[in-house]
């Protein structure tokens, strides 16, 4: 299955270079990949996994180990920002 | 110092200038800066006073901690009845102008009146007149601040000024210092140019005035809140590198961001006009966009934006003068002007930014009355003929040319001065006007960010994003993490925010601090500066006293329960698309839960009840 991937702001240095200028790049995955599984696979620091989205609705920490992706899902993530 | 305990008096009409002591009373139960100089202004003027008549009084204000070592401690405000909204206005502002006002041994200036001519005030110390200025008239903001430092033969003079939309009566100008820091909403820039006071010069010798009632504890408890920015991820690391511009990425996946007028929720060029963006090298000259960020006095977090524009980009070609690094963009501006009309052009849009900072208008209320306008030309109710060009959304050549149109003051210009609210009535279309009060929305739509909405409806200036930021707990989890999508709960988040943040907006500090520091954090440097006894509990008071001083003042400038309500494009057109899709704003159901919240009637009127608990 095939997901979208975007890491935002300081994380996007854990994406290959081609695909910074988008932010984003597609994965092809097996069924059953958790949220957690792909922060490892990218070797993202934890507590930079601040604000994780899928398809744009928030995924609470506690979540992300069990929390399966689907076909077509876009996951988001960002450290800790803000703004105003 | 904390408080200089002394307030400038300038009578315009007729030319006079008087100290007076500060209230030391009033100090004690509104703090300083957006409380104590509403206090003032709400005892000395009616309610019902015309925003643009000499009766109206405008005051620029500083907090206690303005000027200090306490980290972000260089804001002042600008507080009047606004000029496009027509309530209680107070806008604030960083750079360092506050910061030398406070240097210079006042408190605060009241200007009352009119000045029958163009003048100027100039401030050195205890030295202050009243100065012709008619030949800085018709200059822009930047002009003005050359020419006033250079006739001084003075380079660290700090200048608050207007530029020419202030002059024109653009509904929305805004009062701006140290060249790209604005008091910049609801027309208070409008206000000074009424009065004919085009600037105000200031340069502070005598350093302070009145004594720290701690000044060992004072700077123990600003060092320990200085760690607290510093280790926190958001102001230690987040702002200074992307700034607020990295919220546009943020926003737009999680459906919130307002696109065309809000017909849409998401910009399929968001990522264009993202602080993201403005790190990349461009592939006509090899440069990023942003050159450094940049801090207010004493800001320990520096998130402004300073930026290059692209020479040879469409908007600056043959315009030298806007080639060099100027301010911008934050996000609000980048969505005003970019997302709300559709325009993905990151160049256009900082280009607009600094005619925006330079001519003095202010950018949110400017980009979305374009949207409005964009909207009606789309609609076939304005024409080619009447705006004097094709402006679809999407144009970045039509924001370019009706900016410059607006700060000059001519053509379509002058009717886009008026605000959207004015402008689609006056085209017979009133519910195209995305804002609440007259006062354009933000950079958050309410479909997907539901507190937002009841932020914006019971905002005293109109719409706005910095009464209650409860984006920091819906989308970023601060404090705590609540669900951006359900009305549940979100009165009372509200509440506190609205409460809390007119206690950091009365101190002097940056509103940003709170995305580390709670009211734990600004009370231990509070009561080490402050003579008398500032408690949690007292600040939690004063915050919710504030707020309803401000409310009492516009009810009885005639807004009603019927003021604090979303245009029906929120409550009944749902978004398209992203996590809020088929989702409207519950605004009638926030409404009736906030008022009960506050102590009010269901008319929104505090009740004897609620006046007696607050003193008021
Ligand atoms: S956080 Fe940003 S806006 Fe606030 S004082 Fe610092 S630099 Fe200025």
């Amino acid at each position: 299955m095939k997901v979208i991937f975007k890491l935002y702001a300081t994380l996007q240095d854990y994406l290959p270079a081609e695909a910074k200028r988008t932010n984003a790049q597609t994965l092809h995955l097996e069924e059953g990949t958790t949220v957690q599984q792909i922060i490892e696979r990218f070797a993202l620091p934890q507590k930079l996994c601040h604000l994780v989205l899928i398809d744009g609705h928030f995924v609470p920490p506690g979540e992300r180990g069990t929390r399966v992706l689907e076909d077509g899902a876009i996951l988001a993530i960002w450290p800790p920002v803000a703004g105003g | 110092m904390a408080w200089n305990r002394k307030l400038l008096r300038v009578d315009l009409s007729k030319g006079t200038c008087k100290a007076e002591p500060l209230n030391m009373e009033w100090a004690q139960e509104y703090l300083g800066q957006r409380g104590l100089a509403t206090k003032y202004f709400v005892e000395e003027v009616d309610p019902k006073v015309d925003p643009l008549a000499p009766e109206n009084k405008l005051i620029m204000t500083t907090g206690p901690l303005t000027g200090t070592v306490a980290s972000t401690g260089g804001r002042y405000s600008v507080v009047t009845k606004g000029a496009l909204t027509g309530a209680i206005a107070c806008s604030n502002s960083g750079g360092y102008f506050g910061a030398e006002l406070k240097f210079s041994g006042w408190d605060m200036i009241i200007f009352e009146g009119k000045s029958p001519k163009p003048v100027y005030l100039s401030i050195e110390d205890d030295k202050v007149e009243l100065r012709d200025a008619s030949h800085l008239w018709g200059k822009t903001v930047f002009q003005t601040e050359e020419i006033i430092k250079s006739s001084h033969q003075d380079p660290q003079i700090r200048v608050s000024s207007i530029g020419r939309s202030g002059e024109n009566g653009v509904l929305f100008a805004c009062v701006v210092n140290d060249l790209h820091r604005a008091a910049g909403r609801s027309g208070v820039g409008t206000v000074m140019g009424s009065k004919n006071l085009k600037a105000v010069a200031v340069r502070g010798k005598s350093g302070s005035g009145g004594a720290l009632k701690d000044a060992k504890g004072f700077m123990a408890a600003t060092k320990a809140a200085k760690k607290v920015l510093a280790d926190n991820a958001v102001t230690g690391q987040g702002l200074p590198k992307y700034g607020t511009q990295v919220l546009m990425n943020v926003i737009n996946e999680m459906g919130a961001l307002p696109t065309r007028n809000h017909r849409d929720v998401q910009f399929e060029d968001a990522r264009k006009i993202s602080g993201e963006a403005m790190h990349e090298k461009r592939p006509t000259d090899g440069k990023t966009h942003l050159v450094t960020n940049a801090a207010c006095f004493g800001c320990t977090i520096a998130c402004g934006r300073i930026s290059r524009i692209d020479e040879t980009h469409f908007s600056v070609v043959n315009k030298p003068q806007y080639w060099g690094a100027s301010g911008g963009l934050e996000y609000e501006a980048a969505w005003a002007l970019g997302a709300a009309n559709g325009v993905g052009d990151l160049e256009a849009l900082q280009y607009v930014n600094v005619l925006c900072n330079e001519d003095g208008f202010d950018p949110i209320t400017f980009g979305a009355t374009i949207a409005a306008a964009m909207e009606l030309y789309d609609l076939g109710i304005l024409t080619k003929e009447q705006i004097g060009l094709e402006a679809p959304f999407g144009s970045a050549q039509a924001l370019v040319e009706l900016a410059q149109m607006t700060a000059q003051g001519i053509g379509f210009g002058k009717e886009l001065g008026m605000g959207s609210a004015r402008l689609c009535a006056k085209y017979g279309r009133p519910e195209l006007s995305m804002g609440v009060k007259k006062q354009e929305f933000p950079a958050y739509d309410s479909r997907g960010i539901q507190g937002m909405g009841l932020g914006y409806a019971t905002s005293n200036r109109g719409a706005c994003h910095l009464r209650a930021y409860t984006v920091a707990s819906e989308v970023l989890g601060i404090p705590v993490k609540t669900d951006p999508l359900v009305t549940e709960g979100k009165a009372d988040l509200v509440k506190a925010f609205q409460d809390a943040t007119s206690v950091f907006d009365s101190a002097g500090v940056c509103a940003f601090t709170t995305f580390a520091w709670s009211l734990a954090d600004l009370q231990p440097q509070l009561d080490t500066a402050c003579e008398g006894d500032w408690t949690m509990e007292k600040l939690a008071l004063l915050g919710e006293r504030i707020w309803n001083m401000e409310r009492l003042f516009n009810n009885a400038a005639g807004f009603t329960a019927k003021d604090d309500d979303l245009p029906p494009r929120l409550k009944t057109e749902a978004a398209k698309t992203g996590p809020a899709k088929g989702l409207v704003n519950g605004i009638d159901k926030m409404r009736p839960e906030y008022y009960k919240a506050r102590g009010w009637t269901p008319e929104g009127v505090p009740t004897k009840e609620t006046l007696d608990r607050l003193g008021l």
